[in-house]
């Protein structure tokens, strides 16, 4: 197919993200506004993480999609499928394989390296808006490190559920400096962020880009007294029988039975063949 | 006059110097000048339009002046321009070491967040980061503004105007400021509430020892706790004195209107 540049964008849109990424990285944590394009998918499906991806492809690497820790649904068949169509990249469903991943609300399990891109799609970038409406303050309070309100929520999070009730989402401090949004990954994800593998973020509706350089310190909000806990559920893998991976609850009929299994398809599938 | 070598003197806690504020053409303040000290409370009086709040909003820095000076007698470094500090260094005075306190509490409250958590947002806010520590200091501001401790997890909105108005004075003061901003403290409250936060402010500046700057309308709020009176008309400084002296004895043509136009009860 010759009819799109090579992973749909043109290329000076992309010169234009990859300046983003280059300041995001260069100011690990700060939100970088860009130019996000009208991509051929709805707001809320990850345009923002293909803008970023479609600037970090070559034809040589290795795209992976997971949307929830899945390689088979809906947002990641069809976001690997478009740049299978329109970069005609490799694709491959293992992390292991992968050079750029690109990722809805999950860090996989196995451990990434220093070769491999993780691209995460955000919705919400800013991590102060559901305490500051106003973007012009909540601008003013990331210039000058202003985060007592991000506590505030914490705090309230205590007073009314005994414990930080905050399970997704869960705002991290990166290099003592900028208060992030890690997009909303379960805070089980949150110890990963520190990592070898160089992270972006991408939200295209709200026009952010943001990034985690490979070996940044990236700390998760707490009180001295409530340290941070990146609990999950308190089951083995009903497939694979893992006890340290992230689960999915699984309703399997309607008399209340249910199985908790590996959100992350691929490290399951991996430990079954393994044990097989 | 001879100057009493007993009495060490003590620098002035704010100076403020010919500040004057213009609304393009209009006047807000004019060529204001005055010394506030340590433990002293002054009240601006003055009708409507006067440029009183613009001159408090000025002095907190919330408004940019256009010319003067304002000197605040930091901790660390002596006196300092608060007109001259970086955004970030006001901000942190006004977490630390000023108080604002605004006439309608739902400016100086988080409606959608917990009394409780109110109170602690600026000791959060200044690094305090252990949960038992910051819910005990809040606890206690409660019960100094007279809030029963189990109204600490309710939201403001459920909280009558009154209380509303004590809780916005429990968040100001638990970092310990040394200079309190108040806009019109006691307005639209009732005559019995008002009477009661009154009784309750006197009482929490003379133990704290605290600076307060007072704007109202109401002489009778200055006359119970302001130290010295400062009278505005049309942004300008028309007399200035002891209290009692400015309300028993006015000398301004506008200060004896203003006194006379008390109704009597």
């Amino acid at each position: 197919m010759s009819d799109y540049n090579f992973a749909y964008l043109d290329e000076q849109t992309k010169r234009m993200i990859r300046r983003a990424i280059l300041k995001g990285v260069a100011v690990p944590g700060y939100q970088v506004p860009f130019a996000s394009r009208e991509m051929p998918m709805p707001y809320g499906w990850g345009t923002g993480g293909v803008q970023v991806s479609a600037a970090c492809l070559t034809p040589e690497d290795v795209f992976k999609v997971i949307d929830q820790g899945a390689d088979d649904t809906t947002n990641a068949v069809s976001i690997r499928k478009f740049f299978e169509k329109t970069a005609q990249v490799s694709v491959t469903e293992h992390t292991k394989d992968a050079t750029v991943i690109q990722t809805r609300h999950r860090i996989p399990e196995v451990r990434l390296t220093e070769d491999q891109i993780l691209v995460y799609q955000v919705p919400i970038p800013e991590p102060l808006r559901f305490l500051e409406p106003r973007e012009t303050e909540t601008r003013k309070m990331h210039a000058l490190e202003d985060y007592g309100l991000m506590h505030v929520k914490l705090y309230e999070d205590i007073a009314r559920h005994g414990e930080i009730a905050t399970a997704y989402a869960y705002p991290v401090k990166v290099e003592d400096r900028y208060v992030m949004d890690p997009s909303p990954i379960p805070k089980f994800d949150n110890p990963k962020l520190e990592s070898a593998a160089l992270q972006l973020f991408g939200a295209g509706r709200e026009q952010r880009i943001y990034a985690v350089p490979p070996y940044t310190k990236v700390v998760s909000l707490d009180f001295d007294d409530y340290p941070f806990d990146p609990s999950k559920a308190d089951y083995p893998c009903a497939l694979c029988g893992a006890t340290e991976s992230y689960l999915d609850e699984v309703i399997v009929d309607d008399s209340g039975g249910r199985m908790f299994v590996c959100s992350d398809t691929d490290f399951c599938a991996g430990r079954q063949e393994a044990a097989a | 006059m001879t100057k009493n070598q007993n009495i060490p003197e003590r620098p002035p806690l704010l100076e403020v110097h010919d500040l004057t504020k213009n609304y393009g053409a209009r006047t807000g303040c004019a060529d204001v000048s005055f010394n506030l000290f340590p433990g002293e409370v002054m009240g601006i009086v003055g009708e409507s339009g006067s440029g009183k709040s613009t001159l408090l909003n000025c002095l907190a820095g919330q408004l940019e002046a256009d010319s003067g000076a304002v000197m605040f007698d930091t901790r660390a470094d002596g006196p300092r321009d608060t007109r001259l500090m970086s955004e970030a260094e006001r901000r942190m005075l006004g977490r630390t070491d000023w108080a604002f306190v605004h006439q309608n509490p739902r400016d100086g409250l988080r409606m959608r967040i917990s009394a409780g958590g109110n109170v602690g947002e600026r000791l959060m806010a200044v690094g305090a980061r252990h949960y038992g520590d910051i819910r005990s200091a809040a606890e206690d501001w409660l019960t100094r503004v007279e809030i029963a401790t189990d109204r600490m997890d309710d939201r403001p909105a459920a909280f009558s105007g009154g209380m509303q108005q004590r809780l916005q004075i429990a968040r100001n003061l638990v970092t310990g400021p040394r200079l309190v901003f108040m806009d019109e403290p006691t307005g639209g409250l009732d005559v019995s509430v008002q009477a009661r936060l009154l009784d309750l402010l006197r009482g929490l500046v003379r133990r704290m020892g605290l600076s307060a700057i007072i704007v109202t309308h109401d002489l009778a709020v200055v006359r119970l706790l302001a130290d010295r009176l400062m009278v505005m008309k049309d942004g300008r400084v028309v007399e200035t004195g002891l209290t009692d002296q400015v309300l028993d004895d006015p000398q301004h043509a506008y200060t004896q209107l203003l006194v006379a136009s008390v109704l009597q009860v």
